[in-house]
């Protein structure tokens, strides 16, 4: 399968200088992943993870005190490579509405409060999409049904709908250039359950129709379990385990991993979850060797020295902890029991 | 047996709009139930947003009055709790957890501040010597120290330890009532369950009852021994948790249900959008419904026919 | 304290510069203590001298030397500043903070007294209160009848703030850890409105100073008194640009240019250090 994105050894740190104050916040720290065309790539991982800083340098959206101090990153779209930070402000931009797409928590900012909601259509998608005005206008009518939305919306503005309306409009409007590649920012943390299952269920439909890649942030792991063909877990600036869904979730390889699965509560079990003691990391001076190692129940002399590297521990899937042969699942889920991953 | 908290027949209305447009927004209707004395649990409001439960909530801390119905604490009316000396009698029962634990510290002042404040005013204790045991005591309860919290700014603890502090500063006056509104949501994933397991720890092991607001039924199930299920201002399901939320009856706590995403077979299958029609058929004629009891100690709204 | 000045001086190139105009106002106001001249005695010195080695400032049509004549004139002008400042403060943080807080009824009241005030017409309010008072109007009654003027618009801007406030987590926080309303409103609110406060200040002073200057120009004050207004009261009465004693107008003025180009500055700089969001970014939160 074709790889969409390649990113490698990918360093961005954040460098202040206020009133004397230097600061170095290492908020995304020597990653490597690939996402493949068609699929879903979930990155999961707490407020300082690094995960938003991540998604940020995807979208080519690296502003000061942020800069990328390492490694490379690179688009492939039809055949052709596209380094965001090597080509022109003009051509980044094309690259972020043809290709690329945003999708955010916060779904009011992008829509502007005091225009209808067409004029946010064709400012933001009309220039890219190359077509006369009356296709233009057709094609996100069509766009618009066919994720069951009326095209009156168009007509209205944005506070007229609710918030999990305004949430899908954001969708179509990111999504109606059909975009290669989405970048999708906890877009569904701040909703309802019900909308939440909504919103989710948008998405899928969209993707396996544009059969475009999606990369999907958010910390709530059943999201992911839900939607990801593949989860990167991030702790504290840095991949700690990839793999397949199913893998993360029925045989983790990392002891980070594996607490997050096993403390998420569900219901019909109520015995009593696992918690973890400590508290995440600040980036701007994390703790030496592998990260995680103070909260870690596995923790060895060598975890508090060296950086585990991120290694090969299954068909697909990497895990950075020196024992993680030895982690555990702490409660294997009900459902898929004694089941092995092929 | 006596409650604690009595809410009955609670109905709280806002108005809305301009002198012109002005409508009325019925945020709870008819709620009624009681804390008994005694009996500590895990009392669980569950709902979406624009469900009342909130209303609710701010109704029972005092924050709000009801437009029609009373809540009592104690026996005594919220209405008639007016005046600083009655409202600090309220608050030796009855403390809040708030959603956002980075929000609830001012961030220019140091975390302590409102625990000795809550030792001096609530408890009453003086000189330091007191007030500094009052604290120490309150923060092992929730497994801190004096020593790790003293002299602290919010911002150089973690949303775990401060939604611990602030648990913590509510316990100060050993209240008999605890009310938590979402108080893990903006809690990170790898911290939320500590702060859940000490909710129940609370319960189980200091009396005290938690009523937990929330929409996420799965902590809900987790930690509750009652619960109620809220749509639209109106209770549509009420009564055991775990019976309730392994099988609702009502169209819409069957929604709320349904919509909860499953964990025990990741991998991706086809993500559903739930169908909303019988929930929202069954909202049409809430107001004419009455909560009928059935089986098993739960109640749930039926239309009247 | 001192190394935040100290940050600012080298890191804040408006703070370094404020602080030289308004220090060099200020010691050249406090020289007045040293000063071997009595202000209110007039031909001490040979009128209309122009600066000199002997005479920096050049005299006056008085016969008054006029660098220490001035010296007086500009700590009186300063202290009047000061003080209408303080006064309005008081009144502008009180009524804002109780309005944002208590909120209902007391609000609705306190802003309706705010718009009267906002409404007031400044300069015949003065003059009505000049030729009332007469000659009780002095400095600290001026001061306290402007500071009464001066707090309207700053009150509604502590409001605005106060009302934020009011809603956030801590707020309610607070009241449950049995706060008083006073300690919520003098301790947990008022840190976030000492911007305000701040910069308000500096901008109330330079008005105060410029009525002052306007007042006394007309001839509208206690005229016996040296301030950088009857200076010039005093020099347009004896025709000073027209009979050539140019220094008698323009040294005053420069002076008092330099005074509102440093407050201007310290009222910029001082906002940005002591804004609650640029000191939660330095102390890293």
């Amino acid at each position: 399968m074709a790889d969409v994105l390649t990113v490698a050894g990918l360093k961005a740190y954040y460098q202040t200088n206020y009133f004397g104050v230097q600061r170095e916040v290492r908020a995304v720290d020597d990653i490597s992943i690939t996402v493949r065309a068609d699929e879903v790539y979930g990155i999961a991982g707490e407020s300082s993870s690094g995960k938003t800083t991540l998604i940020k340098t995807f979208a080519g959206a690296i502003h000061p005190p942020l800069r990328i101090v390492g490694g490379s990153m690179r688009y492939r779209f039809d055949g052709q490579e596209i380094d965001p930070y090597a080509v022109s402000a003009e051509e980044l931009n094309r690259l972020r509405w043809r290709h690329v797409s945003y999708i955010m928590q916060g779904s009011m900012s992008v829509l502007n409060p005091v225009r209808r909601i067409h004029r946010s259509f064709a400012d933001f998608a009309f220039s890219h999409m190359d077509l006369p005005k009356a296709r233009f206008w057709q094609a996100v009518e069509e766009h618009l049904e066919r994720l069951s939305l009326s095209p009156d919306v168009l007509r209205g503005y944005p506070h007229e709908l609710s918030g999990g309306m305004r949430q899908r409009v954001t969708i179509a409007l990111a999504t109606v250039c059909r975009p290669g590649f989405i970048i999708a920012d906890e877009p569904t943390t701040a909703l309802d359950v019900v909308v939440q299952k909504d919103v989710l269920a948008l998405l899928d439909d969209i993707r396996r129709t544009l059969k475009s890649s999606v990369v999907f942030v958010t910390h709530d792991m059943s999201v992911h379990a839900n939607m990801a063909d593949r989860i990167g877990i991030m702790y504290a600036g840095r991949i700690v385990e990839e793999g397949p869904t199913r893998a993360l979730f029925t045989a983790p390889k990392h002891p980070y991993t594996a607490h997050l699965v096993a403390s998420l509560p569900r219901i019909g079990d109520a015995t009593r979850k696992p918690a973890l003691g400590g508290r995440p990391p600040a980036l701007s001076d994390p703790p030496g060797g592998c990260r995680f190692h103070p909260r870690c129940p596995l923790a060895i002399d060598k975890c508090r020295t060296e950086v585990p590297p991120l290694e090969t521990v299954g068909a697909d899937h990497r895990s950075a902890c020196w024992r993680s042969a030895e982690v555990e699942p702490l409660t294997p889920p009900s459902g898929a029991s004694g089941e092995e991953v092929a | 047996m006596s409650a604690i908290l009595e809410v009955a027949h609670v109905s709280k209305r806002f108005a809305m709009g301009g002198v012109l447009s002005r409508r009325h927004v019925e945020a709870v209707n008819d709620a009624s139930f009681a804390i008994e004395e005694g009996q500590p649990e895990v009392f669980t409001i569950v709902g979406e947003s624009g469900s009342g439960k909130t209303t609710l909530a701010r109704m029972m801390l005092g924050l709000e009055l009801p437009t029609t119905g009373e809540i009592r604490l104690s026996g005594r009316s919220m209405a008639d709790r007016r005046g600083r000396a009655a409202k600090i009698e309220f608050m030796r029962h009855a403390q809040p957890v708030f959603q956002n634990p980075f929000e609830a510290f001012n961030p220019l002042k140091r975390v302590d501040r409102y625990l000795d404040a809550s030792a001096r005013v609530l408890l009453g204790a003086r000189g330091r010597g007191a007030i500094d045991a009052a604290m120490d005591v309150a923060l092992h309860k929730v497994g801190l120290s004096l020593a790790e919290v003293r002299g602290r700014y919010a911002h150089e603890l973690s949303g775990g330890q401060l939604q611990r502090v602030a648990i913590a500063r509510a316990l100060i006056p050993n209240p008999e009532i605890l009310v938590a509104d979402e108080p893990v949501s903006m809690v990170d994933a790898s911290l939320r369950m500590s702060i859940v397991n000490l909710l129940r720890d609370l319960r189980d092991n200091l009396n005290v009852t938690v009523i937990y607001i929330t929409h996420d039924l799965a902590t809900a199930y987790y930690i509750s021994d009652r619960i109620i299920i809220m749509q639209k201002g109106y209770i549509v399901e009420m009564g055991p948790a775990q019976t309730i939320l392994e099988s609702p009856e009502h169209p819409y706590a069957r929604l709320l249900k349904e919509s909860v995403l499953p964990v025990d077979d990741p991998g991706r299958e086809r993500v559903q959008a739930p169908d909303r029609s019988l929930a929202l058929a069954a909202a049409e004629n809430s107001g004419s419904g009455r909560l009928v009891p059935r089986t098993g100690g739960r109640s749930v709204r039926m239309n009247a026919e | 304290m001192f190394h935040i000045i100290r940050d600012l001086l080298r890191f804040n190139r408006e703070f370094a510069i404020g602080v030289a105009f308004l220090g060099l106002i200020v010691v050249y106001s406090l020289l007045s203590f040293v000063s071997p001249i009595d202000p209110d005695i007039q031909f001490m010195e040979f009128p209309d001298l122009p600066p000199s080695g002997e005479y920096w400032f050049g005299t006056n049509s008085r016969g008054q030397d006029l660098f220490w004549q001035l010296t007086f004139a500009f700590r009186n002008t300063l202290g009047f500043g000061i003080m209408v400042a303080a006064f309005s403060r008081v009144i502008s943080i009180t009524v804002g903070l109780v309005s944002g807080y208590v909120g209902g009824a007391v609000d609705r009241v306190l802003m309706v007294i705010n718009d009267v005030f906002v409404t007031l017409p400044l300069l015949p309010v003065l003059l009505v209160f000049f030729f009332v008072l007469g000659d009780s109007l002095n400095t600290i009654n001026l001061a306290l009848l402007m500071a009464c003027l001066g707090w309207p618009f700053d009150a509604r801007l502590i409001r605005s703030i106060t009302l934020g406030l009011r809603h956030r987590e801590f707020t309610r926080h607070a009241m449950f850890s049995g706060m008083s309303p006073l300690k919520i409103m003098f301790e947990e609110h008022l840190p976030y409105v000492m911007p305000v406060v701040f910069a308000t200040a500096m901008a109330n002073m330079l008005w105060a100073i410029g009525v002052e200057v306007t007042l006394a120009v007309l001839g509208f004050t206690n005229i016996n008194l040296a301030t950088v207004g009857t200076t010039i009261y005093w020099a347009n009465n004896h025709s000073a640009m027209i009979v050539g004693v140019w220094w008698w107008i323009v040294i005053p003025v420069v002076l008092v240019v330099m005074l509102f180009i440093g407050l201007y500055l310290l009222a910029v700089s001082l906002n940005e250090y002591i804004d609650p969001r640029s000191r939660l970014r330095r102390m890293g939160g």
